[in-house]
């Protein structure tokens, strides 16, 4: 395999008297689907956000395409128009219709022509599916629109990696799957994607590999159908253990 | 009461000229609020410790002392500094100052009800926080604070009334002038308090037609949740 797109090293993020994660190391290889999961409050939306430095660590390094990114003479704005980001909670620009929240990182923090960002902005909506929704405002969208409007303005950026935090956590239950579809195309489409869920048929069927991460570090880490089937740790089969009997039921009750 | 239609026909064009002046001071004191107001509130909520106290102290002073106060400070007292200054141009720096402080707090109330997610959001897409402040919060806030904000410019026309005591001649002066070439104090100030009415009046329409063109959909609810 080549060298990692998206690299971890050693990293420790500690909140005052917390510690968020301590000393967690990940490669990220370009195409990779990476899934994170693990149970509440373990740090993982946290590591998310370290990685596009949107939150700071302690201590550690990342790297992004083989350049340190964590070095003090990194340019952050720069790094973070490499890294596409998807919120819990869409986080759109209330302001802006959901083409301008497409199409305002093309012209002003890529300084795109009018016409050509125009047209990549409309391309995006309509990759997910959204095309006939360009002027509404996100006080018009459902949840399932107003994640994959959240979608389109981070793949805009063509970004060598998507960082995905609980994309569907707030969502109805039927909204959720038109955004796990958004996300599963990308995902045979080669994108680059490290996605926090508890999504489990997402991870089981989409993922080239899972993370279990746990109290701030990284548990066990392979390939979907090790995880579930042949879990290595007692941790990782209780907590596979509960959420498939939650997702199932949940699954039988719809 | 009822020498108020007489004293507006007869005193008309030094009553216009007065609302005239009025209204400038109230706009140019507005502009130069709204500005220093956005500064201050920015300062308040993104800056460092230095843009932080310098925002805070602007603010306790210019809403902690009466107008008039700051009003004669300007006009009388800097000269003993060594600045002097044009009754027009003291009036205008007062109520300027004065209004700011105000703006700073309508405007730094409406930038933390956006909170923190958009600006994450904006530094996300790679904007920098200058940017982001500027294409995403600004044009958020400034929708968000009207319905308070709008207590201001009527406030403020008010206020302007005090520049009198500097003989800035707006309607509280002309006011002034009729009471005493009449000898009919009632008649004269009726008749500018009819005027400042109306003006507010035209002020609050104004207002309210602004409020409801910037308005986007499904916004305003955000702003009442939060």
């Amino acid at each position: 395999m080549d060298s990692p797109i998206l690299q971890a090293k050693n990293l420790t993020k500690i909140y005052g008297q917390n510690v968020i994660f301590q000393d967690i190391s990940l490669d990220v290889y370009r195409g990779e689907t990476i899934v994170i999961i693990g149970p509440s409050g373990t740090g993982k939306s946290t590591l998310l956000r370290c990685m596009n430095l949107l939150t700071p660590i302690d201590s550690g390094k990342i790297f992004l395409n083989g350049k340190e990114i964590t070095a003090r003479d990194a340019n952050e704005d720069k790094v973070r128009q490499q890294i596409g980001m998807v919120f819990q909670n869409f986080l759109l620009f209330n302001h802006l219709t959901a083409f301008d929240n497409v199409m305002i990182g093309l012209s002003k923090v890529k300084k795109m022509p009018k016409a050509q960002a125009r047209e990549k902005a409309l391309y995006e909506l309509n990759r997910v599916g959204l095309s006939d929704r360009a002027d509404h405002y996100p006080g018009q969208l459902s949840g399932g629109q107003l994640q994959r409007v959240g979608i389109a303005r981070a793949l805009a950026m063509d970004p060598s990696v998507m960082l995905f935090d609980e994309p569907t956590s707030a969502l109805d239950p039927e909204l959720i799957g038109e955004v796990l579809g958004v996300m599963e195309t990308l995902s045979r489409e080669h994108m680059t994607m490290l996605v926090v869920t508890h999504e489990m048929g997402f991870a089981r069927e989409v993922a080239n590999r899972i993370v279990f991460m746990e109290k701030g570090s990284i548990v066990e880490q392979g390939a979907p159908d090790d995880l579930f089937y042949r879990p290595q740790h007692e941790r990782t089969r209780e907590f596979l253990w509960k959420i498939t009997e939650l997702y199932g039921k949940k699954e039988e009750k719809s | 009461m009822s020498d108020v239609p007489e004293f507006l026909i007869r005193f008309w064009p030094i009553l216009l000229q007065g609302a005239g002046v009025t209204l400038l001071l109230t706009v140019q004191g507005l502009a130069a609020g709204l500005v220093l107001g956005m500064i201050t509130a920015l300062g308040r909520v993104y800056g460092g410790k230095t843009w932080r106290g310098l925002a805070i102290g602007y603010v306790e002073l210019f809403r902690g002392t009466p107008l008039l106060v700051q009003l004669f400070l300007i006009y009388y007292g800097l000269p003993g500094l060594g600045i002097t200054l044009s009754r027009e141009w003291s009036a205008f720096l007062a109520l300027g100052l004065n209004s700011g402080a105000y703006q700073a707090e309508y405007l730094r109330g409406s930038i933390l009800a956006i909170g923190n997610g958009q600006m994450m959001a904006g530094r996300a897409i790679g904007m920098s926080k200058w940017q982001t402040i500027r294409e995403i919060i600004v044009p958020q806030a400034l929708r968000l604070a009207i319905p308070a904000w709008a207590n201001e410019p009527v406030s403020l026309l008010k206020s302007t009334a005090v520049v009198f005591l500097i003989a800035v001649p707006e309607l509280m002066a002309q006011g002034k002038i009729i009471a005493a070439r009449t000898y009919n104090p009632i008649g004269a100030y009726m008749s500018v308090a009819v005027i400042y009415m109306f003006m507010v009046f035209v002020l609050d329409y104004g207002l309210k037609f602004l409020e409801r063109y910037v308005r986007i959909p499904g916004f305003e609810m955000e702003a009442r949740k939060a």
